[in-house]
């Protein structure tokens, strides 16, 4: 109720829900009773008096008793709600009761019923967690939920979204990296290269020197060609191409890309840059919970430890 | 002085307590059996065990409906939906032949009733007795009395409701939690909950229910039509009704007004009257009747089941029964029928195995090292059948489709697997959404088969 800046709206709804509960109460105690004609035999006439079609009558059969103390009996039932709980406009209730308090009070439990759990499992080392089959199918639940979206059910990303299966890791793969990584989140920055590097033709050189890194084909005089200009990349990519983990720079020779390999993705991703972004999930789910998560998900790429939990 | 031309009146009535008469005889000797059969039923099926569980158990919490070897699951739904239309026209079908006789002799409002009605007659005595015992003031005697109805009506009741949960919750363990006095809250809700429906209902409601509550009372008559069969007084036989013995040459009829058919009434009607919607057609008073007829050396069944046509027009029993084939009750029939072998043939074809293909929703198609485009999908297989199974997963529709990971799984006996797929196909072709299909087949019985479409997204 909040949303409103006068309390007229409020006046107006419980005005409305008290007139019609009287009036329910009213209408129940004047028809109870009925004014009868006394008919030719001296006894009140059995019909309500309305007539249709000539010589059609309506029979005045009483109700039973009970139903219609059943019909008093809502109306006490709704006095009591109405004193207890919210609904009469802004008044909250003797009982004080309302839906995020309810909310809240399940989360409490929740908490609760779960928080030793996740507790035993936050006193433990992350290598020892992604060891245990129940840890690691609370983490692929959790990883269904708040990871599936962006990095696919199966882990293995989409473009623009890393493959966490592959032992490949932007930022670290040892698991107190992981587990910083999903608490604070990452930024990832490429600039766009297309201004320092100079013209088109030089940007489709740099390309294929960068394809050339990792065994992929391209045109052995691009490469030379390339190979000076790639000066430019060094200060984050390595003279290797390796990348730096430090900066979240992917490596540039091995097989895998994140927005693809193919030589105009390379040639826009120099041109354009790119930038990137993984949420923090930190404040959200809370450091315990994250220990799980960051277990599963460093176990998917470890392999002494079986990949695949079945999820019953 | 002119009298008063208007009087007050209440629109409402105190409930007329009925006190009905204990009646012997064919009818009551069917809706008998009709107690014993279905209480049996009742009471009995949650305790027979079948292949080591309980054979009828519908286990809310897992969303697992066992009856006997069939294991129904949420998606089978269908087969209520199904079951309620047979059990409909199977009420439309009985109504339109013989009347409310669903109300007479099965309904539970009826059966309870019934046992109701034998407890308080044990202990408060006959129709007669209870009258006099409600009439007279509160003494040892009628505080003893009605103690002990009320003490037997509850135990009944919460027998009664003790045995339906024992539907929803193993009754072995729900007896067990009785026994220790340690029944969960929704368990002991519960079975307080039906046994106290069934005390009010059997025990207070009684006709109540059937004249103010029931709607099937209501919409039963719309099925009625003059050959319907239903419990009739034969006013043409019967009147001029009088007491005492006839003399030859008495313009009398065979009713000799003892109101024995009012006494024995359920529902405290004068079938005399005419057919009333209170009529449950119980038959009671046929019963009553006949015993009556046979005691003043009359011929039976001056109230009797007859057909308004019937009577109108002095048919005898073959010409009631040739107009048992009439046009709405085959139609009717057929359509009950047709119901019942559909449901029984989708049963009996049903195939033990469910399978629902989610895609990956955040993501597209992916393109792996060699060029080709791969899509991910979660399989969410349910076994319902009761053994452990291995399936292969199969997928065709684009040129090299295929699966990644393992093509065989395998899956508890009832029990679901969701499991991640990543089916790869040849790159890039046409972009866009392709449809594939996913074929699951148990490796011990191929007739164990489901195909699923699926899209596969090819990036432009």
């Amino acid at each position: 109720m909040s949303d409103f800046t006068s309390g007229f709206w409020n006046w107006y709804i419980a005005l409305i829900t008290v007139l019609s509960i009287a009036g329910c109460g009213i209408l129940l105690w004047a028809q109870s009773t009925h004014k009868a004609k006394i008919g030719p035999d001296g006894q009140p006439e059995k019909t309500t008096g309305h007539v249709w079609d000539e010589d059609l009558t309506e029979l005045n059969t009483p109700m039973p008793r009970w139903w219609m103390v059943l019909f008093y009996m809502t109306i006490v039932f709704a006095v009591g709600y109405l004193v207890l709980y919210p609904g009469l406009g802004s008044y909250a209730g003797k009982l004080g009761w309302n839906s995020g308090g309810e909310y809240k009070a399940e989360l409490k439990k929740a908490d609760a019923d779960f928080g030793p759990l996740f507790a035993r499992y936050a006193g433990q080392p992350i290598e020892a967690v992604a060891a245990d089959p129940q840890a690691r199918a609370i983490g692929e639940r959790m990883f269904m939920n708040y990871c599936a979206q962006c990095h696919g059910s199966d882990a293995r990303g989409n473009k623009g979204f890393p493959n966490l299966t592959d032992g490949d890791w932007l930022h670290g793969g040892d698991p107190a990296t992981i587990k910083k990584t999903i608490l604070a989140g990452r930024i990832g920055q490429m600039p766009p290269m297309g201004a320092a590097l100079g013209s088109d033709k030089d940007v489709e050189a740099v390309a294929h020197y960068v394809r050339n890194l990792s065994g992929l084909t391209a045109d052995p005089i691009q490469v030379a060609f390339g190979k000076p200009k790639f000066a430019a990349c060094v200060a984050c990519h390595g003279v290797e191409g390796k990348g730096n983990q430090m900066l979240g720079a992917p490596n540039l020779s091995d097989k895998v890309w994140l927005y693809g390999g193919s030589a105009e993705t390379v040639m826009e991703t120099i041109r354009k840059g790119r930038t990137n972004t993984m949420p923090a999930f930190g404040e959200f789910l809370g450091d315990a919970k994250v220990h799980v998560l960051a277990a599963y998900v460093w176990s998917l790429s470890n392999p002494t430890v079986d990949k695949r939990v079945a999820a019953k | 002085m002119n009298a008063p031309k208007e009087a007050v009146i209440k629109m409402y009535a105190p409930r007329e307590e009925i006190y009905p008469r204990e009646v012997k005889g064919r009818y009551a000797t069917l809706r008998w059996a009709c107690v014993w059969l279905t209480q049996l039923l009742f009471y009995g099926l949650p305790w027979i065990q079948y292949n080591g569980r309980q054979a009828v158990l519908f286990d809310l919490g897992a969303r697992k409906f066992h009856l006997f070897g069939l294991v129904l699951w949420p998606q089978d739904f269908i087969y209520l939906a199904g079951l309620l239309i047979v059990c409909a026209y199977g009420l439309f079908l009985v109504t339109t032949v013989a009347g409310r006789i669903w109300c007479g002799y099965a309904c539970p409002q009826t059966v309870y009733t019934e046992l109701f009605l034998w407890i308080e007659r044990r202990i408060e005595g006959a129709r007669s007795a209870r009258i006099r015992l409600d009439r007279q003031p509160w003494n040892g005697e009628k505080i003893g009395k009605k103690t002990a109805k009320h003490a037997a009506w509850m135990a009944l009741a919460l027998w009664t409701g003790f045995s339906f949960v024992g539907y929803f919750t193993p009754i072995e363990s729900l007896l067990a939690g009785v026994r220790h006095l340690d029944l969960g809250p929704w368990e002991a809700f519960w079975v307080l909950f039906y046994g106290l429906a069934t005390y009010g209902n059997a025990g207070w409601l009684r006709e109540q229910v059937c004249k103010y509550m029931c709607p099937y009372a209501r919409f039963q008559s719309a099925m009625f039509d003059k050959d319907t069969l239903v419990v009739t007084y034969d006013r043409a036989r019967g009147e001029p009704r009088r007491p005492g013995a006839r003399q030859a040459g008495d313009k009398l009829g065979d009713c000799i007004d003892c109101t024995l058919c009012v006494q024995v009434c359920p529902t405290g009607i004068d079938i005399r009257r005419g057919l009333q919607y209170e009529c449950i057609g119980c038959a009671a008073c046929i019963d009553a009747c006949d015993t009556v007829m046979d005691k003043v050396d009359k011929p039976k069944g001056l109230i009797r089941y007859a057909t308004e046509n019937a009577l109108a027009r002095g048919w005898d029993a073959a010409q009631v029964k040739r107009r048992l084939l009439r046009p709405r009750v085959l139609g009717y029939a057929a359509v009950l029928a047709l119901m019942v072998a559909g449901m029984s043939t989708s049963l009996a074809l049903r195939v033990p195995l469910k399978v629902d293909v989610i895609r990956d929703r955040g993501s597209m198609g992916r393109e792996v090292e060699d060029g080709r485009i791969e899509n991910v999908y979660r399989l969410q297989l349910m076994n319902t059948s009761e053994e452990p199974r291995l399936l292969r997963i199969a997928v065709a529709g684009l040129p090299g489709a295929a699966i990644v990971d393992e093509e065989v799984v395998e899956i508890g006996g009832v029990a679901t697997r969701a499991l991640p797929v990543r089916v790869r196909a040849e790159g890039p072709g046409k972009g866009g959404s392709h449809r594939i299909e996913f074929t699951v087949t148990a490796l011990d019985d191929a007739s164990v088969a489901v195909r699923e479409e699926a899209a596969f997204i090819v990036p432009h």
